[in-house]
C-alpha cells in the first residue's frame, strides 16, 4: 500500500483539511467582514470534497487505520451536503444578528473533517482522533454566540459532559487495546475469537457508552435538550444530524468489524439503549414548551430507532443509512422552518408561538406540516420510510417485539408532533408575523419537497446504493 | 362501447389530487384581496373535480367484467426493493370506489353554504381525502395500501380540527391517535409478511400460506387496525366524539366511507391471508359483533344528541358487517359488502339530514326540536325514508344487508343470528323514537318557525341518495352481480385453507 494510493483514497479529507487551513489564513487577513467570501469558499470546498467522495475508489490506507468502503462514502457525501446547507443557514443567521464571524464556516469544515475521519476509522486511534476533532469544533460552535448567556451555557455543558464521555471512551479503548493487544478492528476481532475475556467486553461497554453520549442515546441524553435550546439554531441543525450519523456508523463499524463475533454480548446493550431512547424521547417530548427542546427529545427517540437498526446487524446497516438521510433532511427542514419564523422581530422559540400560523403564512405552514408529519412517521412522507427500513431490519433480525415496542412508542411521540399541527391549523392567530429570511424559508421548502414527493425518486435511486453498501460491511 | 381510458385506476385515484393542486396554484397566484373570488372558484373546481371523478368511476364500473373473479385494470411499476406501484380492482373494491366517488360531490355540495371560513383549505382537504380513500381500494401493494390507509388520517384530522364544533381538538386527537395505534401494529405485521414472503404484492400474499403459529399474531395485528377503523365494540369510543365534532360533510365521509375501510380490510387481508387464524378467532369476532349490535343499539337509545345517536347506530350496523364477514360463507360476505355499501348511502344521508337542521338552528339537541313535520314537510319525508332504511324496512337497501348477513351468520351459528335479529328490533326502537321526538308532536319552540323547508340545493343532494337506497333495496342484484365471483374466490380460498 504505497503513499500515493493512501493519499488518493483520502482525497476528500485532504481537500477539507488543507482547505480549512488555507481559508482560515484568508479569513484572518480579511477579518469578520469577509465572512461571506469565507462561507462561499468553504461551500466550494465541501462541494469538491463531496465530488471526490462520490467518485472515490475503495480500499484501506495508512496501515489499516483508514477504511474507504461504500458505507463510508455514502455517509461522507451525505454529511458534506448537510454541512453545505448549514453554512448557508449560518451565513444568513449571523448576518441578521449582526455578528458575522469568519470562523463559523471554518469550524463547520473542521467538524466535517472530524466526522469524515470517524466514518473511515479502522482502528481505535483513528476513531478517537476523528471523534475529538469533530467534538472540539462542535463545542466551540455551540458557544458561538458568546454574548448570549444561554449559548455559553450550552457550550460549557456540551464541553464538560462531552469531555467526560470522551474519557469513558478512551478508557474503554485502552482496556480493549490492553486485552486485545492491537488497535486495529480486525485484530481485535481475531482476539475476541482466540482469547475472549471479560476485559474486552468491559472495554466494549465503555466504548459504547462514550459513543452513546455522542449520539444522545438515553440514558446519556441529558445534555441534549439544554444544548439544543441554547446553541445557535444553525449549529443545532448541524449537531442534530451529521455528527450523530457519523457516530452511529462508527458505532456500527466498531461493533460489526471489531466485535462481530461477540454480537450476542453487545446486542443486548444496544437494545437496552434503543428502548430507553425511544421511550424517554417519546415521553419526554410530551411536556416540552420550547421548540428546540421538543426537537431534542424527538432526536433522542429517533436515535433509539437508529440503534435498533444497529442491533439488527446484517441488513441493519443499509436501514441505518436510509434512516439517517431521511431523518437529517427532516430535522434540517424543521430547524430552518423555526429560523424562518419571526414575530415582531423576535425569533419564535416557544411552540405556542406557532399558533394560527396557517392564517398568516400558508406556504411555510404546509411545509412545516409536511415535515412534522414526516418525523411522526406518517406515510407517504420520508419519515415513514425511515421507520419502514429500521423496523423492517429489526423484524428481519427476529427482533419483532422491539419493533412493535418502537412502533407503539412512535404513537406516543405522535402526540407532540400533532400539537404542532394543532397550533398551526386549529388555533387563532394572536399577532402578525414578519417576513421570512429567504434562505431559511427555501431550505424548509426544499426539505418538505424532499419529504414528499422527492422521496419517491430518492428511494428508487438510493435504495440499491444502500443495499450494495451494506454488503460486506464489517467483514 | 365506451372509450378505454389508459391507466384508468390511476386516473380515478389521482384526479381529485390534481383538483386540489389546481386550487392550491390558483390560491398561490391570486392577490390578497381576491379571497372571496378564490373561495367561490375553489368550490366550483372541487365540485367539478368530484363530478369528473364520478364520471370516470362510472366508466370504470361499466367496463368491468362481472364474470372474472380476479383483479382487473391492473397497473404495475416496480418501485424499490419488494415494493411496487400495483393497482387493480376486483368486484368488491370497485363498488367502494364507486361509493366514494358518489358521496364526494354530495359532500362538497352539502358544504356549499355551511362552511364559511377557510373554504379553499376545506375543499383541498376533501379532495385530498378522496384521493387517499380511493387509493385504499385500488392499491394492490401492501405498502401502497398502507400509505393511502394511513394518509387518510391527516385530512380527516384537519377537517375535524379546523371546521369542527366546540370540542374539536379533543375529538381530532382521539381520532388520530386511536387509529394510529391500531395501524402501527398492522405495519409491524406487514413488515413481517414482506420479510417472510419476499413480496408486498397483495394477490401473491393472498395465496401465500403463512405458518399456523404466526397467523394468530398477524391476524391480530391487522384486526387491531381494522377493528378500530370499523369500529367494533369496545374500541368504538372515538367514533361518537369524532362524529359529533366533525362538520356535516366530514361525518358523511367518516360514516359513509372511512368506516368501510375496516370491513374491506377484513375481506382483503384477514380472511384470505390468515384463514386459519380467522377461523380460530371467528367466535371472538362474532361475540364482539353481537355485543356491538345489541349494546350500542341500547346506548343509541339513550342519546340526547342526534349525531351521537346516529354514530352509535353506525357502530351497531357495522356489527352486522363483521358478523357477516367472519361467518366465512358466501352469503355472509355478500351481505357484509352489501351492508357496507347500503350503510354508506344511508348513514351519509342521515348525517346530511342532521346537517340540514344544524345549518338552520345550530344545535343537535333532540329536546330542542319537535313537530317539524308541520313546518318542514319535505324534510320530514326525506328523514322518514332514511330512518326507515336505517331500521331495515323491506324495499330499502338496509333490509337486504341485514337479512343477508343474518342468513350467513345463521349458517355459522344459530344463536348469533338470533341475538343479532333482536338488534334489528332495538334499532327500530331508537330510530323511531328519534323520529317521533324530532318530527312529531307539537312545535316545541318558536325558533323552529324561523327557517324554510329544504332548498333546491338540498333536494338535489338528497335525490340521488333516495334513488340509491330504493334502487339497491329493490334490485340488489346490482351489487351481487359484481361481488359474486370475487367473493366466491375468497370463500373458496378460506375454506380450502383449513379444510372446512
Amino acid at each position: 500500500m504505497d503513499l500515493n494510493f493512501a493519499l488518493h483514497l483520502s482525497t476528500p479529507e485532504l481537500i477539507l483539511g488543507i482547505g480549512a487551513i488555507v481559508i482560515l489564513v484568508f479569513g484572518a487577513f480579511r477579518g469578520d467582514k469577509g465572512m461571506t467570501s469565507v462561507s462561499a469558499l468553504s461551500g466550494l470546498c465541501l462541494l469538491a470534497a463531496a465530488f471526490a467522495a462520490a467518485t472515490s475508489d475503495y480500499g484501506v490506507a495508512y496501515n489499516g487505520s483508514f477504511v474507504i468502503d461504500r458505507v463510508g462514502l455514502f455517509v461522507k457525501v451525505t454529511i458534506y451536503v448537510a454541512a453545505l446547507f448549514i453554512i448557508v443557514l449560518g451565513q444568513g443567521y449571523f448576518d441578521r444578528l449582526n455578528s458575522r464571524r469568519f470562523e463559523f464556516p471554518i469550524l463547520i469544515l473542521l467538524a466535517t473533517l472530524g466526522m469524515s475521519m470517524m466514518v473511515s476509522a479502522g482502528d481505535l486511534i483513528a476513531l478517537y482522533i476523528g471523534l475529538e476533532l469533530q467534538s472540539l469544533a462542535m463545542y466551540v460552535l455551540a458557544a458561538f454566540r458568546r454574548d448570549d448567556a444561554k449559548s455559553s451555557e450550552a457550550g460549557l455543558k456540551y464541553f464538560v459532559l462531552g469531555a467526560l464521555a470522551s474519557g469513558l471512551l478512551l478508557y474503554g479503548a485502552s482496556l480493549v487495546y490492553g486485552f486485545a493487544g492491537s488497535m486495529n478492528f480486525h485484530d481485535i476481532a481475531a482476539a475476541t475469537v482466540k482469547n475472549p475475556n471479560t476485559g474486552l467486553i468491559f472495554g466494549l461497554v465503555f466504548l459504547i457508552s462514550g459513543l452513546a453520549f455522542k449520539v444522545s442515546a438515553a440514558p446519556f441524553h441529558m445534555w441534549t435538550p439544554d444544548v439544543y435550546e441554547g446553541a445557535p439554531t444553525p449549529v443545532v441543525a448541524f449537531a442534530a444530524g451529521a455528527p450523530k450519523f457519523a457516530a452511529m456508523v462508527l458505532l456500527a463499524r466498531v461493533l460489526q468489524t471489531g466485535f462481530g463475533h461477540q454480537a450476542f454480548q453487545w446486542q443486548q446493550v444496544i437494545l437496552l439503549l434503543s428502548v430507553l431512547s425511544f421511550v424517554i424521547g417519546g415521553l419526554g417530548g410530551l411536556m416540552q414548551k420550547d421548540f428546540k427542546r421538543l426537537l431534542a427529545y424527538s432526536s433522542i427517540a429517533n436515535m433509539g430507532y437508529a440503534l435498533l437498526a444497529i442491533a439488527a446487524g446484517g441488513t441493519g446497516v443499509s436501514a441505518l443509512l436510509m434512516f439517517f438521510v431521511m431523518y437529517m433532511v427532516d430535522t434540517l427542514g424543521l430547524f430552518s422552518g423555526q429560523m424562518a419564523l419571526k414575530r415582531n422581530g423576535e425569533p419564535i422559540t416557544q411552540i405556542d408561538q406557532l399558533a394560527g400560523l396557517a392564517k398568516l403564512n400558508m406556504p411555510l405552514t404546509i411545509a412545516i406540516t409536511m415535515l412534522a408529519l414526516s418525523v411522526l412517521g406518517m406515510p407517504p412522507f420520508a419519515g415513514f420510510w425511515s421507520k419502514f427500513f429500521v423496523f423492517g431490519a429489526a423484524i428481519h433480525a427476529g427482533l419483532w417485539g422491539f419493533a412493535a415496542a418502537g412502533l407503539v412508542a412512535s404513537v406516543i411521540a405522535a402526540f407532540y408532533y400533532l400539537r404542532i399541527l394543532k397550533l398551526m391549523w386549529f388555533d387563532a392567530a394572536p399577532a402578525g408575523i414578519d417576513a421570512s429570511p429567504a434562505e431559511a424559508k427555501w431550505i424548509t421548502y426544499l426539505a418538505a419537497a424532499f419529504a414528499f414527493p422527492g422521496i419517491i425518486v430518492f428511494l428508487w435511486l438510493a435504495y440499491p446504493l444502500a443495499q450494495a453498501a451494506a454488503i460486506g460491511f464489517g467483514g | 362501447m365506451l372509450p378505454a381510458i389508459p391507466n384508468i385506476l390511476s386516473v380515478v385515484t389521482f384526479l381529485p389530487l390534481f383538483g386540489a393542486l389546481v386550487i392550491l396554484v390558483m390560491r398561490a397566484m391570486a392577490r390578497k384581496d381576491d379571497s372571496d373570488v378564490i373561495a367561490g372558484n375553489a368550490k366550483w373546481v372541487a365540485l367539478w373535480t368530484t363530478l369528473l371523478t364520478l364520471l370516470v368511476s362510472v366508466v370504470l364500473v361499466l367496463q368491468f367484467d362481472h364474470a372474472k373473479p380476479g383483479y382487473q385494470f391492473e397497473e404495475r411499476f416496480e418501485w424499490f426493493g419488494p415494493i411496487s406501484y400495483h393497482m387493480g380492482v376486483d368486484g368488491i373494491s370497485i363498488l367502494f370506489v364507486l361509493l366514494t366517488a358518489f358521496l364526494m360531490p354530495l359532500c362538497i355540495a352539502a358544504s356549499w353554504d355551511s362552511i364559511k371560513t377557510r373554504i379553499t383549505e376545506y375543499m383541498i382537504a376533501f379532495l385530498l381525502l378522496e384521493t387517499l380513500v380511493i387509493g385504499v381500494f385500488t392499491s394492490l401493494d401492501l405498502f401502497l395500501f398502507y400509505i393511502f390507509f394511513e394518509g387518510g388520517l391527516v385530512p380527516m384530522f384537519l377537517i375535524i380540527g379546523i371546521w369542527g364544533g366546540k370540542n374539536r381538538t379533543y375529538a381530532a386527537y382521539k381520532f388520530f391517535l386511536y387509529t394510529l395505534l391500531g395501524s402501527v401494529l398492522m405495519l409491524a405485521a406487514m413488515l413481517y409478511m414482506v420479510n417472510v414472503a419476499g413480496t408486498a404484492d397483495i394477490p401473491t400474499l393472498s395465496k401465500f400460506a403463512f405458518a399456523r403459529e404466526v397467523q394468530p399474531w398477524l391476524w391480530f395485528a391487522f384486526f387491531a387496525s381494522f377493528a378500530v377503523k370499523m369500529p367494533m365494540w369496545p374500541v368504538h369510543t372515538w367514533l361518537p366524539d369524532a362524529h359529533v365534532e366533525a362538520p356535516t360533510a366530514g361525518s358523511v365521509m367518516l360514516a359513509g366511507i372511512l368506516l368501510k375501510l375496516g370491513g374491506y380490510g377484513f375481506i382483503r387481508f384477514n380472511l384470505p391471508m390468515f384463514p386459519y387464524a380467522s377461523h380460530m378467532f371467528a367466535p371472538l369476532v362474532m361475540g364482539l359483533s353481537v355485543v356491538a349490535v345489541v349494546y350500542t343499539s341500547l346506548v343509541a337509545f339513550r342519546q340526547t344528541d342526534i349525531k351521537k345517536l346516529i354514530a352509535y347506530s353506525s357502530v351497531a350496523h357495522m356489527g352486522f358487517v363483521t358478523m357477516g364477514i367472519f361467518a366465512g360463507n358466501a352469503l355472509g360476505i355478500q351481505g357484509a359488502v352489501y351492508q357496507m355499501i347500503s350503510h354508506g348511502v344511508i348513514s351519509g344521508a342521515l348525517f346530511l339530514c342532521v346537517g340540514v337542521v344544524y345549518d338552520r338552528w345550530h344545535t343537535r339537541e333532540i329536546a330542542f326540536y319537535g313537530g317539524l313535520t308541520k313546518l318542514l314537510p319535505h324534510y320530514a319525508f326525506v328523514f322518514l325514508l332514511f330512518t326507515m332504511a336505517n331500521v331495515g324496512l323491506p324495499g330499502t337497501s338496509g333490509f337486504i344487508g341485514e337479512i343477508t348477513t343474518m342468513t350467513g351468520a345463521y349458517q355459522w351459528g344459530t344463536w348469533v343470528a338470533f341475538v343479532a335479529a333482536s338488534g334489528v328490533i332495538f334499532s327500530a326502537v331508537y330510530a323511531l323514537n328519534l323520529y317521533k321526538r324530532v318530527m312529531f308532536g307539537v312545535v316545541t319552540n318558536d325558533e323552529l318557525k324561523k327557517y324554510p323547508d329544504l332548498s333546491v340545493r338540498e333536494i338535489a343532494i338528497f335525490a340521488p341518495l333516495i334513488a340509491g337506497t330504493l334502487l339497491l333495496g329493490i334490485y340488489p342484484a346490482f351489487v351481487f352481480d359484481f361481488t359474486t365471483a370475487s367473493i366466491d374466490a375468497v370463500v373458496a380460498g378460506y375454506r380450502a385453507a383449513f379444510g372446512g
